[in-house]
């Protein structure tokens, strides 16, 4: 899913240029898919896991599972860290190794992550076999892949981007490398970084809650936590449970955000190089008590006098090591056996690819699977069409009001974050008691949670209007509907298409648990392509998963790389004065 | 001051730099530099924006590598940033991120010394110049001259002989800048900092003057030095001084000789056409042409003195010079500037008038002009695409030029009314 918290925060997003490269990482990582999706269940005999763990419905079991769903996106968080340290390092610092990376980043955060769910659920329970591991890997893996790719992405930029007086600085002053990551290039990406790690956070909420409770390949998969508890309210058809759930669901949420996210934004706030457009200045009480409690101070002391001097040590490496950085070594050879070994992989990725395919796949799944991505492709675009219609009024009318801006703006983010499946039965209970047609009233689950991001994007845009233009335009006394058109609409337009990209990518992921849903017995299916992944997994047809996925991801690089991208373009060269 | 016998601490032999075009050809920005940094002296390097000053600079820190020549620090080659050799930024490149005492102790990381050694040396630099009482405010919290002096603060603790100055006070006010200059120039002469050799990279002359021992000018397109000034004032140095404003008026007549030496060969780009045109818009140009033509100038004026009236910078004033000289409303010679006859009518004249000469002179003295005219006069439509005037000047010049003189060409073209611009289509159309 893509998500470019860095508008939001002032800065500019910069377009790489789509290329053959993008086109080669696609077929890498459809290929890897589906050879390991089908290679696994060949070596896997029955799957099993240890013992079926019973899920209470008692609301006083709501607080130990809530904390162990939260421990599995700390550790998401940690192992996404891990990752963006160092993929983006590796890609901004050789050339050869961001060839590879950066188209492949751009893929792999087009592929919905459900997707991979099903691939690493099987692949995490034959590694750990008999072993609660296995699955809890798996579900920590699928909040990995709804926040690293993000995060690298930012982290990656921010490398890239490093003023270029402050790297003449540290050059000058003769920085180790090591002493120049810790206290240049880290810290300069800090802010953008913790952006997108709150931005990647709010998508994990949802992935965590779906991954908790899967069936893949008619093995039933349950974790302890809120998500296997609203599954098991769902068999039992109890609304009060999933009342309790989405109580103890905001509660976790907002502790979340208060405890570790909210500090946090505060504290990167002293990275910022440039002052930025973020209209109010975030402030963490809890922050604030660390910064001015005496013992707390003299607690955290120890351990930040150790960091730094940790980052202030050399540990040069040797005079050999180094000299494989960035522009060191550009000879010819070298270059063209690189592109001779990549150029042997696409050949053997493709003919892989094309192997497996006609073996196990005819042209009519193919078609089958485009047409339910035509039907799910409608369904995603009506409903970013009705929700821009209903939220960008709202949101520009709230965000010229500062005052109102600065209440609902947290209200947004934090409906954005909270994981819409949770909400799902309240939905399907109404449907079934008035036995509506799901193919039409299942559709608003998708965009349930994602409507959020084009609200308080479009608030953020029209919070950073200039007061100046709004006052020129109310002196010449525009209104109405010149008003919109040529003042307020152009001027949010950057900040809309940034919410719309991330409201997309939501729906298609969502469309993978909303277009099949359940309460209790009833089945309901809405078809489209997330019901036809979705089933494929259940059943354990890995092909025809796979190839769904394909299909799914070939769809959002369409209309990023079709409608969204050229649109922030364009918008983007409208807006600049300069 | 017997500087020979010693050798120097910097020395540049033979020293280019190229830069690619967008072609891929190779653009000269400094050409056969020599240039030597000696023991106790401060040398200026003064040069109009686009002299490859700051690359000179960054040549000597090692921090980029020459395309040709030598450099040598302390008679031994320099191959990258050395100890001995401090930088202070035209930006002051501070970590936001960083408090004033732990950016000045930054510039000890490469020492690895002790914690505690490291914070005394952080703290003694910051006594010595002046910022005692700032160690926990983070950049961001201080004034420019505050943060400047944290620039300096971590030059110095690193004990470097050689200092490199790029600019240092061009981001500061007039005042700010004339304090921070003054506590140097005490700093240096009473010999409390350990640094022996200053480079001082600047394009303001009287900063130049008021500071240096001798003095290079770099002229433009390439780089080269141009012309090397020997100042013996004595300090502390006073720009109304009859001494100190001859030197100016030197300087000012070397810059306007080097200026109109490169306007007047055009005949070898392309038949003018891809000659570079300074930015300047017609609004700057009415200006200076209407102060020029009223009292007490009555036409003529020493680019000195019009410089300190108005306030203008070298890089502002020249550029606009150089724009009516190209266009034939004022002539620049020997550090002065006479109004021609139709730029006295310029003057004079009303918003058509002024409309009428300038597109004639347009039309007579901008080849790129009157070229993009034809074009569109010749093609069916009376459209034609910027690619194709800009694929034709990057064969000459560098991108930045050709960005720089499409704008300003279609600046002037439009206030002209000879041709217009379609941004969105990229597109010149009538």
């Amino acid at each position: 899913m893509e998500q470019h918290a860095e508008v939001l925060r002032g800065a500019r997003w910069h377009l790489r240029q789509a290329s053959w490269q993008d086109l080669a990482a696609t077929v890498l990582v459809l290929g890897v898919l589906i050879l390991a999706g089908s290679g696994v269940r060949q070596m896997v005999a029955p799957l099993e896991v240890a013992h079926q763990i019973r899920i209470s419905l008692s609301p006083t079991a709501l607080p130990l599972y809530t904390l162990r769903t939260t421990i599995r996106m700390l550790a998401a968080i940690a192992a996404s860290l891990a990752f963006t340290f160092i993929y983006a390092t590796l890609a901004a610092k050789s050339r050869r190794a961001e060839m590879v990376l950066i188209p492949l980043l751009d893929v792999l955060q087009s592929v919905p992550v459900l997707g991979y769910l099903s691939f690493t659920v099987l692949f995490f329970v034959s590694a750990f076999p008999g072993n609660q591991l296995g699955p809890e890997l798996a579900a920590i893996f699928a909040i990995f892949t709804s926040q690293a790719w993000n995060m690298a992405f930012s982290f990656y930029q921010s490398l890239r981007t490093v003023p270029r007086d402050l790297d003449e600085a540290s050059r000058s002053l003769r920085f180790s490398a090591w002493q120049r990551f810790w206290r240049l290039e880290v810290p300069f990406a800090m802010p953008g970084l913790v952006w997108n790690t709150m931005m990647s956070m709010s998508a994990g909420w949802f992935f965590v809650v779906a991954s908790e409770a899967i069936t893949v390949d008619g093995l039933r998969i349950r974790l302890p936590g809120i998500g296997s508890y609203v599954a098991e309210a769902i068999r039992e058809h109890d609304l009060a449970a999933v009342a309790w759930a989405i109580v103890a669901m905001s509660a976790a949420i907002l502790v979340y955000d208060q405890l570790f996210f909210r500090p946090l934004v505060a504290w990167s706030e002293r990275f910022q190089s440039a002052p930025t457009a973020v209209p109010l200045k975030p402030r963490s009480w809890v922050l604030d008590l660390f910064q001015r409690s005496r013992l707390l101070r003299q607690l955290i002391g120890p351990v930040a006098a150790g960091m730094e001097t940790a980052a202030r040590s050399r540990l040069s490496l040797p005079a050999g090591v180094r000299t494989l950085g960035r522009g060191m070594s550009y000879s010819r050879i070298a270059d063209a056996m690189w592109y001779g070994l990549l150029l042997g992989l696409l050949v053997y990725g493709l003919t892989e690819l094309a192997h497996f395919t006609r073996v196990q796949l005819s042209w009519d799944d193919v078609v089958i699977a485009f047409r339910n991505g035509a039907l799910t492709l409608l369904r995603v675009v009506v409903l970013v069409a009705v929700a821009t219609v209903v939220w960008v009024p709202i949101g520009i009318a709230v965000g010229l009001r500062p005052k109102l801006a600065e209440r609902v703006q947290p209200a947004a983010q934090f409906l954005a974050a909270f994981p819409a499946n949770l909400l799902f039965p309240l939905v399907v209970f109404f449907i079934v008691r008035f036995k509506l047609a799901p193919a039409v009233w299942l559709s608003p689950l998708m965009i349930l949670g994602a409507q959020w991001y084009i609200l308080f994007n479009v608030i953020a845009g029209a919070s950073a209007f200039p007061g100046d233009l709004r006052e020129a335009a109310s002196s010449l006394r525009i209104r109405g509907w010149h008003w919109w058109r040529d003042i307020m609409l152009p001027g949010i337009f950057p900040y809309y298409v940034t919410g719309a990209i991330t409201a997309c990518g939501g729906a298609w992921n969502a469309s993978i648990v909303s277009e099949v849903v359940r309460w209790g017995p009833t089945k309901l299916t809405a078809g489209g392509l997330g019901a036809y992944i979705a089933r494929m997994t259940e059943v354990g047809d890995f092909p025809r998963a796979a190839l769904g996925i394909a299909v799914m991801s070939t769809l959002v690089i369409a209309m990023n790389r079709l409608l969204w991208r050229p649109l922030y373009a364009f918008s983007e060269r409208r807006t600049r004065l300069d | 001051m017997n500087l020979q016998s010693s050798p120097p601490l910097i020395e540049l032999r033979k020293v280019c730099m190229d830069f690619a075009k967008p072609s891929g050809e190779p653009l000269p920005v400094l050409a056969d530099i020599d240039l030597a940094l000696h023991t106790r002296e401060i040398l200026g390097l003064l040069g109009r924006s686009g002299a490859g000053k700051s690359t000179l600079l960054r040549i000597a820190a090692g921090l980029i590598r020459p395309t040709s020549g030598q450099v040598y620090h302390q008679a031994a080659p320099l191959t990258g940033p050395a100890e001995g050799i401090a930088v202070v930024f035209q930006t002051f490149a501070l970590f936001p991120w960083l408090t004033v005492i732990e950016n000045v102790e930054a510039g000890l990381d490469a020492f690895a010394l002790p914690r505690r050694e490291a914070r005394e040396r952080a703290q003694s630099a910051i006594d010595l110049i002046g910022l005692d009482g700032f160690q926990g405010a983070y950049p961001r919290e201080l004034s420019g001259g505050m943060r400047q002096r944290v620039g300096f603060a971590r030059a110095i603790v690193t004990g470097s002989s050689v200092l490199l100055m790029d600019e240092p006070f061009s981001a500061l006010d007039v005042l700010t800048a004339e304090t921070l200059r003054t506590d140097f120039i005490d700093l240096w002469l009473e010999r409390e900092i350990p640094t022996t050799s200053v480079l001082l990279v600047t394009h303001n002359i009287e900063e130049a003057i008021l500071m240096c021992d001798r003095i290079v000018i770099l002229s433009s397109n390439p780089g080269r030095v141009a012309a090397e000034i020997p100042v013996a004032l004595p300090h502390p140095r006073n720009r109304m001084d009859d001494a100190f404003r001859a030197v100016v008026d030197d300087i000012y007549e070397i810059l306007t000789s080097r200026a109109v030496a490169s306007l007047a060969v055009p005949g070898q780009l392309h038949g003018g056409l891809a000659r570079p045109l300074p930015r300047a818009s017609v609004n700057q140009m009415s200006g200076l042409v209407e102060t020029l033509a009223g009292a007490p100038y009555g036409g003529r004026a020493a680019l000195g003195q019009i410089a300190r009236v108005l306030r203008l910078e070298v890089d502002d004033l020249f550029p606009i010079a150089e724009a009516l000289h190209i266009l034939g409303f004022a002539e620049l010679s020997d550090g002065a500037f006479r109004l021609t006859a139709a730029g006295r009518m310029f003057a004079h004249g009303g918003i058509e008038e002024r409309k009428r000469l300038f597109k004639e002179h347009l039309l007579e003295f901008v080849p790129l002009a009157a070229h993009i005219r034809r074009v569109l006069d010749e093609r069916g439509r009376h459209r034609a695409p910027r690619v194709r005037f800009e694929s034709e000047l990057e064969d000459h010049l560098t991108r930045r030029d050709v960005e720089k003189t499409l704008r300003v060409v279609t600046g002037w073209g439009r206030y002209a009314e000879l041709f217009g611009y379609d941004d969105q289509a990229q597109l010149f159309h009538i």
